[in-house]
Order: structure tokens, then C-alpha cells, then sequence
């Protein structure tokens, strides 16, 4: 079946060029995309919108003519979240497929395992995963789009900080995730003038967290740090409003979903969190530059596939960094590609403003998270 | 002294819920010897069926009977397609055999319900009840309602029923029970349907708080199953002491050692009880190599 199809756009293309003798345009290469993600498996919340919005905006770009006139051809494997099966896909791709540009690794562990392998075949590679760890220390050949843990802690402290906070009070689960977000609130904490004053620990599985909270209670902590997603941090909630606890919480982006207000009922409310502006785009001032943008992503993916989250956000950003600096670069050439990824100035994206430079291959600044508060079951944009 | 009045009631609530599970596994283990490891699934496609129905638009009281019914049918089928066609298997084969279907059952799950975590709304109002300093939800009072009963149901249906007695007796001797007329087939059925059964109504009691997704059978399961094992097996009265013991060790470890190691100190003491009594603390005296 898929033979016949290439065979029919072939001739397609052939009667085309026949035609209207277009030489030149369709004369240029194709450009390349390979991509692994994990698309099924635990992360299969984050790949899956990832893969989606990667077809979604390829698809419109070929028939609008491609890029410069060079046509994006998509290649994609399925991770499933394994960190092996992303090594075997990336040497794949830089081998078999022969890409030009790597857009992928769903889950840190995924794009931490390639960095050796993009770093030696000398391929671009833009990560969709989380942690700093990624671009810092700087690669030459990877670069990454979504905000990192660090980013949520330093933003959650520069709020607490304006609130006067300097006691807290850190709940955080066994998770990757929940982990990597404690250690960056543990190592931020003194630059702000806070102090840690609890630091419990739960089982994302446990069924109840009343006794770490009721320790919390105990201490002097103006304000309680949850770092985490998934269920946990939702019964974190109720219990905080089981135990009449008046602090003031704060979540991670980790919970930056409805789901998370759908199972916390009112007990969200009042919840302080870092997220990106994609949540709160219709809240944003009408001269946001990110507003258009958002809304644009937004509209386009609800009517082809329903709620959009920000993971398939970080997938619009690297392919359109990549697509800017193809145009830039006026040639497919990887050398060339990676330079004016680099050079990113100014891109507007779902996650931020990107300005990249030689020592900073994420290029957001601590704006790019919106100050968040859930209200009678809400978001409400704070700033 | 205030801390640990909450610690010592969150961990009855914590440990009712294992209770609910443990008693679960009771059932199938008195009429076979069986640890049925797909108690935990019981429990979650009793309370993702009852979430659904209640999407589709069926009222509370109906879609949890209806959630208890098709878990039910779930637990025949279980018995019928998996655990009777291989009559001759031996205990560990069968309770390889469940372990089996559990991960068969979660797949399902993950086909028909999808990956998102849902919940319940409480039976009654969601504010909390002050007992000193202390506070607990009007639905936890309500899993230990349902343990009490289940516990007393279970109870009564072994020692006083004419049917959970045959029960016993296919698992004493096999053969013996089947030659004074006890239809030992039917009476397997009948214990998975039972133990299904079970599970969804456990699913239901603690959805409200403990949420529910299709992969959240497991850790109830390995808790429910450690509850059982703790407090001796088969023994329902010993589920219920295995649960709440296993609920206060977890909560109290936590909130005066460290949170950290909550499950670590919870499995160092059922290691030390099962030192010193192998059978659990309710257990029958009679010890088995396994």
C-alpha cells in the first residue's frame, strides 16, 4: 500500500515537473527531520502531543511549499520512554536515515543517553525534555526548548520573596521529576534569603500524606513547596485543607493541567504555580508578543486533536527554531543549521522568547514562566 | 502529643483502606490456598467502572451496584477462562497464573479507560472532622464502616453459611470435599465472583480519597497483600489488624524516624513479625515451606 502511495506522489511529482517546468524549486533537497519520542509507554502524556504537533505543522509547511523551497521529510521512531531504545533509534537516524536536524528525546533520561551520540555524528539535536542537565554544561550540538526545574524553583522564590516568605516548608515525592525539583529548591533556597525549615518525603503511590503535613505543621514554615505531578500532589491539597493548614502552597509546573484542579476540587484554590503562558494565553495582555502565537497553537491543535497541553508546545518551538534557521542559513547543511540555531534571536514560541547564544543553548529568561493562582477552580495569571 | 494523635488517626485511615483490600484476598485463598495477585485489579475496574458509569450519565447508588456487578463478571471469567482450565496446576502455578491475568487486566484497563487518574465524589460532605487536635474525613468513616461489615460478612459467611463452609472444606482436602458432594468446581466460581466483588466495593469506598487510575491496583493490591500476610491469611479479623498495624507503623515511622522511610520501616517490622510467625500474627499455627 505504501509502496503504491510513493509511487503515485512520484508521478505526481514528475507530472508537476513536466507541467510547469518548475525546475528550480522542486530541484532542491529535501530536509530532513528525524524524531524519537515516546509516544506510548509512562511519558506517553508528553510524546504523544509532541508527535502530533511535529505532523501537525510539517504537514502545513509542505503544502505551503516547504521551507525555502525545501521540502521537510519526517522521520519518527517511538521510544517508549527507554533510554535504549533511544540510543538504537538516534544511531539509526544519523546512519540509516541520514537527517538533518534530531528533534526529540521526550524524557530527560531519553535525551541525556543520545548527547554522546548527536555530539560525535555532529547532528543538531533540539531536546523536549526538562532538566538543565541538557544544555548546562553547554553541548555544541544540543540544544533544548522546555523551561527547566530550575527555572519553577527560582520563580517560585522570587514569589515568596515578594510575599515576604523566608521560612518553607518542602513536600516532594520519589519521582525523577520530584527529585531533581527538591535538589534545585535546596540548592536555590539560600540565594534568596529562605530557609528550609521541613523536608518531607512521599511515595507518589501513598493514598495519604496527613503525617508529613501535620509535621509541617508543627515547624515554623510561612509556606509549603510541593514539587511534583500526578496524583500525589492533588491528595497533598486535600490534606492541606483537611488539617486546616492556612499557608500558603505552592505547586510546580508539574500540575499545570486541569486534571490537577478536577482532582483537588476546592482544595486547589489559593494554589500558587510556575507554568507556561499556554494555559493562561486568552488571559494575556492584548500587546503580549506571545498572545498571537498561543492562540494561533492553541486553536489549530484543539480542532484537529482536543486539549492542547504545553509538551506539544515545546515541539512548535523546536521545529520552528529549526525552520528560522534553515531560512537563515539558506542551505540544509548541518554545520550551517547549528550555527544559526545558536543565533536564535528574539523567536517568540509557546514557551517563552527564545535568545540563544554560545553559552546558552535553552535561551529562556525567568519571564517565560507566568506567575499562576488557581481561582474558583482557575487559572488566574498573576504576572 | 498533638502530632501523634493525628499520626496515630491518619494511620487507622491509611490502614483501614489496606484492611478493605487484605479482606479480599480471604476469600480465594480459604477455598484454594490461592494469593489471588489480581486483587488490586478487582479493585480498580470496580471503581473506574463505577467513574464511567457515572460519565455516562447513571446515577451514584445505581453505577456502584452496576461497578460491583461487572467486576463480579470480571472474577468468574477470570476463574472460567484462566484458573479452571488449568485444574491440575499447583498453587505457586496458579498464583503465577494471577499474576498473569492482573497484568492482562491492567492492559484492558489501559485500552478502555486510558492513562488519566479520576476520582469520586465522597459519599456524604468533604469537611473534616475535629477529634482534638486531630482531623479525618467523613469518607474515611466511611471505609471503616465498610471494613467492619465486610469483616463481619466475611465472618459470618465461613463459620455460619452453608456455602462458605463447603468453601473451606475444597480447600482443606479436594477430593474429600468432593466426595461428600461438594461441587468443588462451582464452589472456586463462586469464591472469585465473591472476591471480585469484594474488591469493587473496596474501590468504591476509597476512590473518594486515594483516586483512581489504571495502573493504582498494584501498589492497593501490595499493600492489601502485606496486610494480609502481617495479620495471618485467610484470617479476616487478622486482615483488619494486619491493615491498621501496618497503617500506624507507616504513619508513626514517618512522622517521628523520617517520611523518607516510611516504607522501609513499614517492611522491617512485617519482616520482624513474620521472624518470629511465619503464619502472621492471626495466623493458623500449622507453618508451610514455601
Amino acid at each position: 500500500m505504501r509502496f503504491c502511495k510513493n509511487l503515485f506522489a512520484i508521478l505526481a511529482i514528475l507530472s508537476l515537473i513536466g507541467l510547469f517546468g518548475n525546475h528550480q524549486a522542486m530541484a532542491k533537497d529535501t530536509l530532513k527531520i528525524g524524531s524519537f519520542l515516546a509516544v506510548t509507554g509512562p511519558a506517553s502524556f508528553l510524546g504523544d502531543p509532541e508527535l502530533k504537533t511535529l505532523q501537525m505543522y510539517i504537514e502545513e509547511i509542505n503544502a505551503n511549499g516547504g521551507v525555502d523551497g525545501h521540502k521537510i521529510e519526517f522521520v519518527h521512531y517511538d521510544t517508549k520512554g527507554k533510554a535504549k531504545e533511544a540510543k538504537n533509534f538516534v544511531n539509526r537516524l544519523i546512519k540509516k536515515d541520514k537527517v538533518d536536524v534530531i528533534i526529540g528525546g521526550t524524557t530527560s533520561g531519553n535525551s541525556l543517553a543520545v548527547i554522546d551520540i548527536v555530539q560525535k555524528a555532529e547532528v543538531p539535536f533540539i531536546s523536549l525534555a526538562g532538566s538543565i542537565k541538557i544544555v548546562e554544561p553547554v553541548k555544541k550540538w544540543v540544544f533544548k526548548t522546555p523551561h527547566t526545574d530550575k527555572m519553577a524553583a527560582e520563580k517560585i522564590f522570587t514569589d515568596m520573596k515578594k510575599r515576604g516568605i523566608k521560612k518553607v516548608a518542602l513536600i516532594t515525592g520519589n519521582g525523577g521529576f520530584d527529585k531533581s525539583g527538591r535538589a534545585q529548591c535546596l540548592a536555590l533556597a539560600p540565594e534568596y534569603g529562605i530557609e528550609i525549615v521541613a523536608d518531607e518525603k512521599y511515595d507518589n503511590a501513598d493514598t495519604d500524606m496527613t503525617t508529613q503535613l501535620t509535621k509541617i505543621r508543627a515547624t515554623d514554615a510561612q509556606a509549603i513547596v510541593n514539587f511534583g505531578f500526578g496524583k500525589a500532589p492533588a491528595i497533598v491539597a486535600k490534606n492541606i485543607k483537611q488539617l486546616g493548614i492556612k499557608l500558603p502552597v505552592y505547586e510546580s509546573h508539574g500540575v499545570a493541567s486541569k486534571k490537577f484542579i478536577e482532582l483537588a476540587g476546592d482544595a486547589a484554590n489559593g494554589i500558587r504555580l510556575p507554568a507556561a503562558a499556554l494555559i493562561v494565553a486568552d488571559q494575556l495582555p492584548a500587546d503580549d508578543p506571545q498572545k498571537k502565537v498561543l492562540l494561533s497553537y492553541k486553536k489549530k491543535f484543539e480542532e484537529k486533536y482536543g486539549p492542547v497541553s504545553t509538551f506539544g508546545g515545546h515541539a512548535y518551538d523546536a521545529l520552528f527554531i529549526t525552520v528560522d534557521a534553515v531560512k537563515r542559513a539558506g542551505t540544509i547543511d548541518r554545520a550551517k543549521i547549528r550555527d544559526e540555531i545558536e543565533k536564535t534571536k528574539g523567536f517568540v514560541g509557546t514557551g517563552g522568547i527564545f535568545n540563544m547564544s554560545p553559552t546558552d543553548h535553552l535561551g529562556l529568561s525567568l519571564d517565560a514562566f507566568k506567575m499562576i493562582e488557581i481561582e474558583n477552580g482557575n487559572w488566574k495569571l498573576l504576572y | 502529643m498533638d502530632q501523634l494523635l493525628q499520626f496515630l488517626i491518619s494511620g487507622l485511615t491509611v490502614g483501614s483502606i489496606y484492611a478493605l483490600v487484605a479482606l479480599g484476598f480471604s476469600i480465594i485463598y480459604n477455598a484454594s490456598d490461592v494469593v489471588n495477585f489480581a486483587q488490586g485489579e478487582f479493585v480498580m475496574i470496580g471503581a473506574m467502572s463505577a467513574i464511567f458509569l457515572i460519565k455516562a450519565g447513571v446515577s451514584y447508588p445505581v453505577a456502584a451496584i452496576l461497578a460491583i456487578l461487572i467486576t463480579a463478571a470480571v472474577g468468574l471469567a477470570l476463574d472460567k477462562f484462566a484458573i479452571e482450565p488449568a485444574k491440575n496446576a499447583t498453587v505457586v502455578s496458579t498464583i503465577i497464573i494471577t499474576i498473569g491475568a492482573s497484568i492482562f487486566l491492567r492492559g484492558a484497563a489501559l485500552l478502555i479507560w486510558g492513562k488519566e487518574i479520576y476520582g469520586l465524589p465522597p459519599f456524604t460532605t468533604n469537611d473534616p472532622i475535629k477529634i482534638g487536635s486531630a482531623t479525618i474525613l467523613p469518607q474515611n468513616l466511611w471505609v471503616m464502616l465498610g471494613t467492619g461489615v465486610t469483616v463481619f460478612a466475611v465472618k459470618y459467611f465461613f463459620d455460619h453459611t452453608k456455602m462458605g463452609k463447603a468453601i473451606l472444606a475444597c480447600s482443606f482436602n479436594k477430593k474429600a470435599a468432593y466426595l461428600v458432594g461438594i461441587n468443588v468446581r462451582r464452589m472456586l466460581l463462586v469464591s472469585y465472583g465473591l472476591s471480585a466483588a469484594l474488591g469493587a466495593a473496596a474501590g468504591l469506598l476509597v476512590t473518594p480519597i486515594t483516586f483512581m487510575s489504571y495502573n493504582a491496583g498494584v501498589m492497593l493490591g501490595l499493600k492489601g497483600f502485606c496486610a494480609a500476610i502481617l495479620g495471618g491469611m485467610g484470617n479476616s479479623m487478622g486482615a483488619v489488624l494486619g491493615g491498621i498495624l501496618l497503617g500506624i507503623v507507616e504513619t508513626v515511622g514517618a512522622g517521628f524516624i523520617s517520611s523518607g522511610y516510611k516504607d522501609a520501616i513499614a517492611f522491617f517490622v512485617i519482616m520482624l513479625v513474620l521472624f518470629f510467625k511465619p503464619s502472621g500474627i492471626l495466623g493458623k499455627g500449622e507453618t508451610e515451606r514455601v
